[in-house]
């Protein structure tokens, strides 16, 4: 093994529109390495591994394996010249069977060979066994469940001997001996002298299996180093913990009498073979503020969107005395529940204005202009950009203007969904005034998802922490700066929970 | 399993194909005739399978394709008095041009836009016979002075051969490493690439062995029915009637696009005295096996099978 890195990159740059993904990133990864790279949501890093391997094209940068230039290239020329990728979601084919998917990825790229070579059967069994496919390699992936639908993927690229692997979240969606298995498989891959470089939102996940880190934030450099080095790193901390937790209680009883106006009891969600929620218990009560704080991936925007009537779920969702079970997403956003999600959804191409009326649609003329009118002052922003279509909106702007929709609707709960999500600290201090004075001057009750626990916990009465699909934690911001504090980062809250205690 | 699967089917088509040998000795000609225009139709919805099902790519204008063949091969047939054999490779060839000539610009574009191009290009095709109507017929369609056969037994042996041909050539295909790549192709495009399949490349060679069986069965069908016109061979109508066909019969199959060819043109035939509504009462049939069983009539059979 030389000293040479595999897979080099330099400079690596790219704009969606207006919007810098990825700025200036670069980084070497040797043969027999592994190279974790981390970031939360919107960071860039799933946009630098589509890059590599030509996904995406980059606007600037260099890309090189063992020293050939591939930035630019399309992605079959990148896969060719020993590049792969696992990707996190497979989409298998419906009439193949495991054994043949894997086969496919052994065949050549070529338009006249009608039969795969005999070797092919013999190879494609091999490593069926080796990432544990074995027993179920003539099944239909319909059939598999969802850690075998990851191996299969495995599989896929192992079977062409890539000398750079790209995985794309490793762990997604596995449990602790799934994740084992999987970390067994990653580190054969750094045996036999391959390039690893893994991406994840979260440096604890990585931590036992990456040589080194490389911490990204709004498209930017942050960090480097052992896992260790960046998760004491003070930009690290501030990026997923934003800095020093205050929490500014509104005292419990202002609102511990109040009935509860959303109850969800034991609720699931399945996405295929994923299990993206997890008998979920919690409630929320008149003017009420509750925060749900979990990392990206735990599952909040499953839970919002069963709220919400947007996917299917087993279990009891009731707001007020109904049952929103069966309910279209239609009827329960005009029974109140109003939710304003995480990909704000805005009517690009329409101005501020035409987005705030169709939001207030149903609303009188005269109900409507007061409610303009108070948006205005609560967005003060707003007011001035009124003219200008929402397209060409600053992100902050865009999610200014999306609660502001939400709240043209006059809900009783307001769902915020992840509003912070890449967005400047400057911009987070304004919306964080306007939770406020949204919280001080209005009964309304809101239900925030947040990965940013600055963010989260100054307005709220209750915190719930979601990790995995479940609810591991619940109670009053205090309580959480105790308790999780800290440990929320490394996002393991039971074993932080026992140190908090042990502490205690 | 599947294996096993596998050789039913084909046991399953062969059988068919016995049983369909033999009807020219019990069923009058005129059943026949309705029999041989299925079967080319059955070819037709063969090729647009093969691209859609597989490729992914929905051609909403196979009868550009046809129409291409079936108008080269009465052209030269006309016009330069080629025989039949010649005329209807000819026919096959103007096809892959014309079908390259739209594919190589159209496959560059994402999403619904493919399929935007190929329904303009049958427009295209119309208004350029009846411009041309002096070499083409126009509206009226032309005659070729050539037939394969007066006798109705002999043609339907001609197209119940053909079919089988292409079906065998098609259904082999779509089951071999070729029609892997493919399906891959089509189902994630992102994927295949990612495992290093030009995915341009092999969605082109999916549209070209499209267009030269379309093409080749078009030009047939001009010499079973002795005439090329607009309303038989380019007609938009036609090519709807094409893909419901092969989505009745079910997606990704091959095979099943035969059966769904047939049950259409046989209920319409025999429907035919219901008068207006004969098109309606087949229409609402295509109409509830798409909703009910998307995956259409071999489809469903097949995923029963999978799920096992």
């Amino acid at each position: 093994m030389s000293d040479t890195p595999l897979l080099s990159v330099r400079g690596l740059t790219k704009r969606f529109g207006g919007l810098v993904a990825v700025k200036d990133i670069g980084f070497d990864i040797e043969p027999g390495e592994i190279l974790g790279l981390i970031g939360p949501n919107g960071s860039g890093k799933s946009t630098v591994m589509k890059l590599i391997m030509g996904i995406e094209r980059p606007n600037a940068g260099s890309i090189k394996v063992d020293g050939v230039e591939m930035a630019g290239w399309l992605p079959h020329r990148i896969a060719r010249a020993g590049v792969g990728i696992v990707f996190q979601h497979s989409r298998p084919l419906h009439r193949q069977t495991v054994l043949e998917h894997i086969k496919l990825a052994l065949l050549p790229d070529s338009l006249v060979k009608l039969a795969a070579d005999p070797h092919v059967n013999r190879r494609a069994r091999e490593i069926a066994e080796r990432v544990g496919l074995g027993k179920v390699m003539h099944r239909h992936p319909a059939t598999l469940p969802f850690a075998d639908l990851r191996r299969m993927e495995m599989a896929k690229a192992i079977a062409r001997d890539p000398r750079v692997v790209l995985v794309d979240e490793p762990f997604a969606g596995l449990t602790a001996a799934e994740s084992e298995a999987f970390s067994e498989l990653i580190r054969g891959f750094r045996a036999e002298g391959r390039a690893v470089l893994l991406v994840d939102h979260n440096v604890k996940s990585l931590a036992a299996l990456a040589d080194r880190v490389l911490a990204m934030y709004l498209g930017e450099y942050v960090a480097e180093g052992t896992a260790e080095e960046v998760m004491q790193n003070e930009t690290v901390r501030r990026v997923y913990l934003g800095g020093k937790i205050e929490a500014r209680e509104r005292g419990a009883e202002v609102v511990s009498n109040k009935p509860s106006i959303l109850q969800v009891e034991s609720v699931g969600v399945l996405y295929g073979k994923a299990r993206a929620l997890d008998s979920v218990d919690m409630h929320v009560r008149e003017g009420e503020f509750v925060s749900v704080v979990g990392l990206n991936g735990a599952g909040k925007t499953t839970l919002f969107n069963a709220i919400s009537g947007l996917v299917a779920y087993h279990g009891t969702i009731r707001y007020g005395s109904r049952d929103l079970k069966g309910m279209s997403g239609a009827a329960i956003a005009r029974g109140g529940i109003v939710q304003c999600p995480e990909t704000r959804e805005l009517f690009g191409d329409m101005t501020v204005r035409e987005n705030l009326d169709l939001g207030g649609y149903h609303l009188s003329d005269k109900m409507r202009a007061d409610q303009l009118k108070w948006l205005f002052e609560l967005f003060p922003i707003l007011e001035s950009r009124q003219a200008q279509t929402a397209r060409t909106l600053s992100g902050g702007e865009q999610q200014m203007l999306a609660i502001a929709r939400a709240l043209m609707m006059q809900p009783k709960l307001l769902i915020l969904d992840e509003p912070t999500l890449g967005l400047a600290p400057v911009i987070l201090e304004q919306l964080s005034k306007a939770m406020e004075r949204l919280q001080k001057t209005t009964p309304i009750t809101v239900l925030l998802g947040e990965q940013n626990v600055t963010f989260a916990l100054p307005h709220a009465d209750r915190v719930y922490v979601l990790e995995h699909a479940r609810i591991v934690w619940e109670g009053s911001p205090s309580r959480f700066e105790k308790e999780m504090g800290r440990g929320f980062l490394e996002a393991v809250p039971s074993e932080a929970a026992q140190i908090a205690q042990a502490k205690v | 399993m599947k294996d096993i699967v596998r050789s039913r089917l084909i046991w399953a088509a062969v059988l068919l194909a016995i049983v369909g040998a033999t009807l020219p000795w019990w069923l009058t000609g005129y059943i026949l005739g309705v029999l041989t225009v299925a079967y080319y139709f059955g070819v037709f919805a063969m090729s647009w399978d093969l691209l859609f099902g597989f490729a992914g790519e929905v051609n909403f204008g196979p009868t550009f394709l046809i129409g291409l063949g079936a108008y080269s091969a009465a052209i030269l047939n006309a016009h330069a008095a080629a025989p039949i054999p010649v005329c209807v490779m000819a026919g096959g060839l103007v096809a892959l041009v014309g079908g390259l000539l739209l594919a190589v610009p159209a496959l560059r574009l994402r999403g619904p836009y493919f399929g935007l191009v190929t329904l303009v290009a049958v427009l295209l095709l119309q208004n350029a016979i009846v411009i041309f109507a002096g070499v083409t017929g126009g509206e009226i369609g032309m005659m070729v002075p050539d037939v394969m056969s007066v006798d109705a037994s002999h043609n339907y042996w001609i197209a119940l051969a053909f079919l089988i041909v292409c079906a065998i050539i098609l259904f082999g295909l779509s089951r071999s490493a070729i029609g892997l790549i493919l399906q891959a192709s089509g189902q994630d495009t992102v994927g295949a690439q990612a495992l290093g399949f030009n995915v341009v490349k092999h969605k082109l060679a999916a549209f070209c062995i499209s267009a030269v069986f379309s093409g080749v069965a078009g030009a047939m069908l001009v010499f079973y029915q002795g005439t090329a016109s607009v309303s038989t061979v380019v007609d938009i109508g036609i090519g709807v009637q094409i893909i419901i066909a092969a989505v009745l019969g079910g997606r990704r199959t091959i095979l099943g696009a035969v059966l769904g060819s047939i049950f259409l043109i046989v209920a319409g035939e025999f429907l035919r005295p219901l008068g207006q509504i004969n098109t309606f009462v087949v229409a609402a049939v295509a109409l509830a096996v798409i909703l009910f069983f998307p995956d259409g009539l071999l489809g469903n059979i097949l995923r029963v099978r999978e799920r096992e």
